[in-house]
């Protein structure tokens, strides 16, 4: 078995959209300079597959004065943890850019990647052990929570059965220079729940 | 140069093999249940088929090799921890008098090292130790030659038991016990392999490294290392590292900061991905880039070959 999300935010070859002025649609990145001193922005967002749930995280953009340009609305494509990928495009001066983004997550929306927010970094770590006894949405979770970090892709594979050992292959998407934050955080999280890690040897970096 | 060589275990006995080509003689020999002293050179043939018979290289003691005429005692007794004895105190009685000393024993250059420099410069003689890293791969003699405070940061496979199971695992999808199990039946792995699985013998030649490294300004040992071993690894972690395209290889760091020792994701087709038993140190240098010095981490004829020229070099 095995869930994969398949996303742009892989590819962050590219996404320097503002440095080469080429912001195609689907780059995830997109911060598109338009006249008047108003941006646009793509802002990812996951969602919990509920009713009212889209309404919902649209009213802190508008209130917060974004112009709504497009959504792509991934229902068929649930992520590993069960929630809608959905991707926002809205339009707005720079300075209000980050209140809407704040406003999102005040409200408890799930914002996976805003604007200029770059995950710069990608990163794999080999997790093995009792995974799923030990709440995984709580592992995932916690990882994006303190480290500035994206489950970009997620694997899972258990031969045995759900109580036997199970290893499960994670990749991060993670802020430019926070590698190691995210890194400490999955070995704590880890050492919390008796887990084994299998950390990347970050080669050129500090060894 | 005449040899005194203590420990008959596969690095002695190819010692003692292998000492004639290089130009040298073993005046003296000690294992652990006994001894020879012959100054005109012991007939290391018949030596090694009275080990082979009764157990032992000969009637003698210890002390009488220790007291024999020698240039270079050759330390090749069974590497230990903590106070490094009885291999330190062989050292010991080497330097007291003015010889040089080459070590196959990791014991006494991890576990004492500040001791054994110390010892060092009191005595006329030099010790050397390039065996004790990475068997016939020439790595400490390599950092000699760029200069320690030239190197920043050594890392890599360095224990050819602990690879040949991860390979194993990886290709051909079985579990850790199994793949063990099989290692040994090849001689691959030890009748307790706990040192090379559990990352102990790869930390004490990263803690080799980080002594050499650190230029005697800081002093390691086996305690100041962070170490994991390959057990807890299993084969299913290493099918998902597949799918990525990486595998999962048991990786020591050394740099004058510390020693790490875990199993690591690396690049498939990576320079560090090295296959079966293979070893590999990659340097990094300060003005030179990286450089990867690869070749057979163990076994005695290779491990003595790394002897031999420690032996080589204090001729020079």
């Amino acid at each position: 078995m095995g869930d994969e999300r398949a996303t742009s935010q892989e590819d962050d070859s590219d996404s320097g959209a503002e440095d080469e002025g080429d912001a195609s649609a689907d780059d995830g990145f997109s911060e598109e300079r338009t006249d008047g001193g108003v941006q646009s922005y793509t802002v990812r967002l996951e969602l919990v597959d509920e009713p009212g749930e889209l309404l919902r995280t649209l009213e802190p953009i508008a209130e917060n004065g974004g112009n709504l340009l497009s959504i792509f609305h991934e229902r068929g494509n649930l992520t590993p943890r069960g929630h809608v990928p959905v991707e926002v495009d809205i339009e707005c001066p720079p300075d209000r850019f980050e209140d809407i983004v704040d406003a999102l997550r005040d409200a408890g929306v799930n914002v996976i990647q805003a604007g200029a927010e770059r995950y710069s970094e990608e990163v794999s770590v080999l997790l093995a052990g009792h995974i799923i006894d030990t709440d995984l949405s709580d592992s995932l979770n916690r990882i994006e929570k303190c480290s500035g970090a994206s489950v970009v892709d997620f694997s899972l594979t258990s031969p045995e059965g759900t109580d036997d050992v199970t290893s499960a292959r994670l990749r991060l998407a993670v802020e430019s220079g926070r590698t190691d934050d995210a890194l400490s955080t999955v070995r704590s999280i880890a050492g919390e729940k008796d887990l084994s890690v299998v950390e990347p040897l970050t080669e050129g970096g500090p060894a | 140069m005449n040899l005194a060589v203590l420990g008959a275990g596969s690095v002695g006995r190819s010692v003692v093999e292998l000492a004639g080509e290089y130009g040298h003689t073993v005046t003296a020999i000690a294992d652990s249940g006994g001894a020879t002293v012959a100054p005109d050179g012991v007939d290391a043939e018949r030596i090694l088929d009275r080990k082979d018979e009764t157990g032992t290289v000969g009637d003698g003691d210890l002390d009488e090799v220790l007291a024999a005429e020698y240039d270079v005692l050759v330390e090749a007794t069974p590497t230990t921890l903590g106070d490094a004895e009885p291999g330190f105190s062989h050292v010991r009685a080497a330097l007291e008098r003015d010889r040089d000393v080459v070590l196959a024993n990791k014991g006494p250059v991890a576990e004492r090292y500040g001791d054994l420099r110390g010892l060092e410069r009191k005595s006329a003689g030099d010790v050397l130790f390039e065996a004790t890293v990475g068997g016939a791969i020439p790595v400490l003699s390599t950092i000699s030659d760029f200069g320690p405070s030239q190197v920043t940061a050594a890392r890599g496979v360095l224990n050819g038991t602990a690879n040949f199971i991860l390979t194993r695992m990886a290709t051909e999808g079985l579990d850790y016990e199994h793949v063990l199990a099989e290692a040994q039946d090849l001689g691959v792995a030890e009748a307790d392999p706990t040192f090379d699985v559990d990352g102990t013998d790869a930390a004490l030649k990263c803690v080799i490294l980080a002594n050499v490294l650190s230029d005697d300004a800081t002093e390691y040992s086996l305690d100041d290392a962070d170490v994991e071993g390959i057990q807890s690894v299993p084969g299913s972690a290493l099918e998902l590292a597949a799918e990525d395209g990486r595998t999962v290889r048991l990786i020591g760091e050394a740099t004058a900061a510390g020693v790490r020792v875990a199993p690591r994701l690396v690049p498939e087709n990576g320079t560090l991905a090295v296959t079966g038993t293979r070893n590999i140190v990659q340097l990094e240098t300060r003005h030179a880039g990286r450089l990867n010095v690869s070749g057979r981490g163990a076994g005695g004829p290779e491990t003595a070959t790394a002897v031999l020229a420690d032996v080589g070099r204090l001729e020079r």
